[in-house]
């Protein structure tokens, strides 16, 4: 029988309804592969039991011939910033260590009744914040790639973050698929750093309730896997409006594998000039190129389209986000839940409560969102922020009236070593300059592995699709995942 | 440089993070370069412009006034680190 | 009648404006399904949203829209189409978001007016800023523990319309019947039950002080939730003296929140809030815009009933009542009905106002009651003032029989009945009443022949304590006249 931990969700699926093996074979199998790659720590908590009496419970469901969806008995993880009942849920911070949520995230209750099966809580960046799940309070993530050639050869890489574990667990073959959430490139980023598909769905596609609000007005959460078709599964079971979260769109939900298997004839591509930064690695530039001849071969015509205010994308997010943050994150006082640390006074308790609560990064972020809200910065810097956003938006409201589709690099480099980037903030910043004016207009965006690295790691090519029109996005996806062959390796995990 | 050890101090205490002293001049440093990076934005001409604060271009959803909701005390209780007697607790606060 | 402080320096002014929180009747919080019922268990009515659980998001009821947009209207006042909902951002033990919901740049309602009826019968106008929708908070117990301040969050997240008046007040007495007013109209509306007790109802009152007749706008202190009506006029008081003589013993009043204490009947500082507070205002990114359209406005309008101001006007010219009696009777929505219903279109509208405002207010007061506990209804007071009006009894034994069905509650007809109250116009028992006072009086006889007119009014005293006020005093007056000059 062919090894569990290799099949797509799809294939999976057939299998389960062919019989060839039950829910329960492949939750112990994931169980397995769960444990032997501890070194990768992709989890902050980790759910054997649960996940085999969920497998359990599929089966009987399959038995008795009523099968709940697409993705009923698939095994897969959860990032930790998705509240999950009676689960530990930390958002990677230590200020959540024991917090243990009465109650579900839609997205992962729509997963749960969809059937899938939760092996554990991914591990991930400080409450969403980092490119490179290096700043979880239980510590880093390791991509199971490595450089197979130039300086980096043979050392511990980043998987890219904040949906680091997802992505790492994904990458792996740890879990068939994995949620992941985006707020300026979280889903994308580590999805190209570990050569797998994530999408960000259109802002209001997927629920927020439940989720750990990292910045309100851009976090979005989306699926993680191993196949463009897989993506377009598992965001079936993922979105849908809902009246518990005032920005989910009321829109009825397409049928996301809807295009796939249609191909991009007469579809237009738009490429953006303006989406290069200098000292970025000429091989980037060659397989976006690459990405643009694939798919006009595949009778997609490729127009040329421009969006002037992509170098400002990244200041404006800074500005917006960190502001949304230091709101959202002032709930974490020591009073209701969570970690505190008593002191003198109301005031001495929260401040020793925070200090030690938050990491580093987080303590920046909210330090710089509180300046740029604070008297006589506001204007200058919050209200200037979201001016910038509209003229971005209104950039790609443009671009898409010559394109159906844009394609992009979806980041400016290939997975980096753990520590690097580390001391310089801002350069840590710029691994999203490609995925973060998606994320301020709150457009589709799904990364597509399409090829290496000189290095030998992978490569992601963003596609970036109009509000609400997913099933384009993936369309286009799967003819660049046709045409680019990418074939993810197996790793050798063994206990190291 | 704008953002000084001064100005951390207050936004510090503004969102309640303990920093100690030596920490201050590193802290005003970090925040300064991503201040100073920011400021680009100023190049851009947003004359007439209205902030975008969502992207959602849709009204906000409004609920019956129904009671659907509460009576969950000991669900709100549960995580608290000091719950009390069916009340949340503070150091004293004196008024 | 202007409100004027002698100081050692001359005379003083106060100037006064008010933030009024009034609690928006709504079974459910402004935004989740808890309920908002007034003095249960606590943490009871708390949802995951009010205790502010991460990922938890607000949902905006419907109900407390409608509310304040017919407030608004009920104040005259512009009503926003469009506004936002915005975060107020601070830290506090019964705050669980660390920022309160609000609105601040777009409130849903903006500048309308107030009028105060003032004692003499004369009216004045108090503009009105604003008013916004907001979250309440949840409520500290500081008594309970040695170390530790308890949190019940059973109001957290229940709405409130913060109504901010123009500093256009320039008294105590103006600032009290402000809020009398006020809560007379959110009460006629149904949009808050103006219960002060229970914190339906708090003042932030801002005062500051100038020189007579000058326009010198001068720092401003705010004394946070007052909580009676009583007690704002009070903490005017205090709070203007205190002001005053810091200006002239050469220092500044520097602007800060404070907080009236009654017991000592003195404001003081509250600087443990005001530290360096910066609010960070910004519009909530989990709530869209809210925009209203004209019909649902318009839809509103319709259904207002009538106000005070309305009633009162009414009162003066279909009832032809004055300007201060109508005030009175329209304070309450339940008095201006008790009095209409008294009147029920046929009686003597000026008798019947009187009737209410004099005896029935005056009983009821004395005993502490309200409207709607009175003893005496509508209808039986009604049959009373007809019993005048037919003559059956008179003014002065309408008022025993008033005290009775005050004691009993019995209808009039029957009191007069078996108290024997019957006005006395039998002409035989009259005369022999008269012919009998006549006969034990020949001296005063004597003096009215003699051309002393005056006093007839005696002999009518007399007759009437003859007949224990029953005789009809018309009749007793002709028939007097004719003997004595006969
Ligand atoms: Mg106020
Ligand atoms: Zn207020």
């Amino acid at each position: 029988m062919t090894d569990l931990t290799d099949l797509t969700i799809a294939a999976a699926r057939d299998g389960l309804a062919g019989g060839d093996f039950s829910a329960v074979e492949l939750a112990k199998a994931h169980n397995a592969a769960v444990a032997s790659a501890k070194k990768l720590n992709a989890f902050v908590v980790t759910t054997p039991e649960l996940a085999l009496e969920a497998a359990r419970a599929s089966d009987e469901r399959r038995a008795a011939g009523n099968t709940a969806s697409a993705m009923d008995g698939i095994p897969i993880a959860i990032k930790d910033l998705f509240c999950t009942e009676g689960v530990q849920s930390t958002a990677g911070s230590h200020i959540l260590e024991d917090f243990v949520p009465h109650y579900e995230s839609t997205v992962s209750r729509k997963l749960k009744e969809a059937g899938a099966v939760m092996v554990g809580k991914a591990n991930m960046d400080e409450f969403a914040m980092g490119s490179a799940t290096i700043t979880s309070y239980y510590g880093n993530t390791i991509n199971p790639w490595k450089a197979s050639d130039g300086e980096n050869a043979g050392k511990d890489l980043v998987p890219g973050g904040s949906s680091g574990g997802s992505s790492a667990s994904v990458a792996a073959r740890i879990v068939l698929g994995a949620t992941g959430t985006d707020t300026g490139g979280s889903i994308r980023q580590p999805a190209s750093f570990t050569g797998i598909v994530g999408m960000k769905p259109t802002y209001g596609r997927c629920s927020r309730w439940g989720i750990v609000a990292f910045a309100s007005s851009l976090d979005q959460a989306g699926p993680m896997a191993r196949s463009v078709g897989d993506a377009a599964i598992m965001l079936g079971a993922m979105a849908g409006h809902d009246p518990k979260d005032s920005t989910s769109a009321q829109m009825d939900m397409p049928d996301f594998e809807r295009g796939l298997g249609k191909g991009v004839k007469g579809m237009r591509v738009g490429i953006p000039r303006e989406y290069t930064v200098d000292g970025m690695p000429e091989e980037i530039t060659a397989l976006w190129q690459k990405g643009a001849d694939w798919l006009k071969n595949a009778g997609a015509e490729i127009v040329e389209v421009s969006l002037p205010h992509t170098k400002y994308a990244l200041p404006t997010y800074y500005i917006v986000a960190p502001a949304e943050a230091s709101s959202n994150l002032a709930r974490y006082d020591g009073v209701r839940y969570g970690l505190r640390v008593e002191g003198e006074t109301l005031d001495d308790m929260y401040m020793n409560t925070r200090a030690a609560g938050f990491g580093p990064e987080v303590q920046r972020r909210v330090l710089i969102g509180t300046y740029v809200l604070s008297a006589g910065y506001y204007d200058a810097y919050y209200v200037k922020a979201q001016k910038v956003r509209a003229r971005i938006a209104q950039d790609f409201k443009s671009a898409f009236e010559d394109a159906d589709v844009l394609l992009t690099p979806t980041a400016p480099s290939a997975a980096f070593p753990i520590g690097a980037n580390e001391q310089d903030p801002v350069k840590m910043y710029l691994n999203d300059i490609f995925t973060v004016p998606a994320s301020l207009a709150g457009l589709p965006g799904i990364s597509v592995p399409a090829g290496l690295s000189s290095e030998g790691l992978p490569l992601g090519l963003q596609l970036i699709g109009r509000a609400f029109d997913e099933v384009t996005v993936f369309q286009a996806a799967e003819a660049l995942e046709q045409a680019a062959g990418f074939t993810l390796p197996k790793f050798d995990l063994g206990e190291g | 440089m704008a953002l000084d050890r001064e100005t951390v101090q207050r936004i510090a205490f503004l969102a309640r993070i303990r920093v100690d002293e030596e920490r201050l001049d590193q802290i005003a440093g970090e925040l300064d370069t991503i201040i100073d990076w920011v400021e680009q934005l100023s190049e851009v001409d947003t004359e007439g412009v209205e902030p975008m604060t969502s992207v959602a271009d849709m009204l906000a959803p409004q609920r019956v006034d129904q009671v659907t909701d509460g009576d969950c005390r000991d669900k709100i209780l549960a995580n608290a680190p000091d719950a009390f007697d069916g009340f949340f607790t503070v150091p004293k606060v004196v008024e | 009648m202007t409100y004027i402080i002698q100081g050692e320096t001359g005379d003083w002014e106060v100037v006064i404006g008010l933030e009024v929180h009034a609690q928006i009747t709504s079974k459910s919080k402004l935004f989740s399904g808890s309920s908002t019922d007034f003095g249960a268990k606590p943490n009871t009515q708390v949802s995951l949203v009010d205790a502010a659980m991460p990922g938890m998001l607000p949902v905006l009821n419907e109900e407390c829209v409608a509310q304040a947009v017919k407030t608004g209207l009920g104040l005259k006042a512009q009503i926003n189409l469009h506004s936002v909902f915005a975060r107020k951002n601070y830290f506090y033990a019964d705050l669980p978001q660390s920022y309160q919901i609000s609105q601040f740049e777009h409130p849903i309602v903006g500048e309308g007016t107030v009028v105060l009826d003032m004692p003499d019968g004369s009216t004045r106008n108090i503009g009105i800023e604003r008013l916004h929708v907001e979250q309440d908070a949840g409520k500290s117990l500081h008594d309970q523990d040695p170390r530790r301040s308890f949190i019940d969050l059973n109001r957290s997240g229940v709405a409130l319309m913060e109504i901010v008046s123009k500093p256009d007040m320039r008294s105590p007495e103006e600032a009290g019947i402000y809020v009398r007013k006020l809560r007379s109209i959110l009460r006629y509306l149904d949009t808050c039950d103006g219960n002060m007790e229970q914190g339906s109802m708090r003042a932030d009152v801002n005062v500051s002080v100038r020189k007579a007749s000058t326009d010198d706008l001068n720092t401003r202190c705010e004394i946070k939730n007052v909580n009676s009506v009583r007690f704002v006029m009070q903490a005017i008081e205090v709070e203007a003296q205190r002001q005053i003589e810091v200006w002239e013993s050469g220092g500044t009043v520097d602007q800060e929140t404070r907080l009236f204490d009654p017991n000592k009947s003195e404001t003081r500082s509250m600087r443990s809030k005001e530290f360096a507070h910066d609010y960070r205002y910004f519009p909530d990114p989990d709530l869209l815009p809210l925009r209203l359209t004209q019909d649902f406005v318009d839809g509103i309008a319709a259904g207002l009933p009538e106000l005070p101001d309305e009633k009162k006007e009414r009162y003066m010219s279909e009832f032809g009542l004055s300007a201060y009696d109508a005030g009175v009777l329209v304070v309450e929505r339940e008095t201006g009905a008790f009095y209409e219903a008294v009147v029920a279109g046929k009686r003597d509208a000026k008798k019947a106002a009187n009737w209410v405002i004099t005896n029935l207010f005056g009983a009821l007061n004395a005993r502490g009651l309200g409207i709607e506990d009175s003893m005496v209804s509508a209808d039986q007071l009604g049959k009373l003032l007809d019993l005048i009006a037919d003559g059956t009894i008179n003014g002065r034994i309408a008022k025993d029989v008033f005290e009775v069905m005050v004691e009993t509650s019995k209808d009039p007809g029957g009191i007069v009945e078996e108290r024997g109250f019957k006005q006395v116009t039998d002409i035989g028992a009259i005369e022999a009443a008269i012919d009998e006072v006549i006969a034990n009086s020949p001296d005063q006889v004597a003096q009215f022949r003699g051309g002393n007119e005056k006093i007839a009014g005696w002999f009518v005293g007399q007759v009437m304590k003859a007949t224990q006020g029953k005789a009809n005093p018309g009749m007793v007056n002709q028939l007097l006249k004719d003997k004595l000059s006969s």
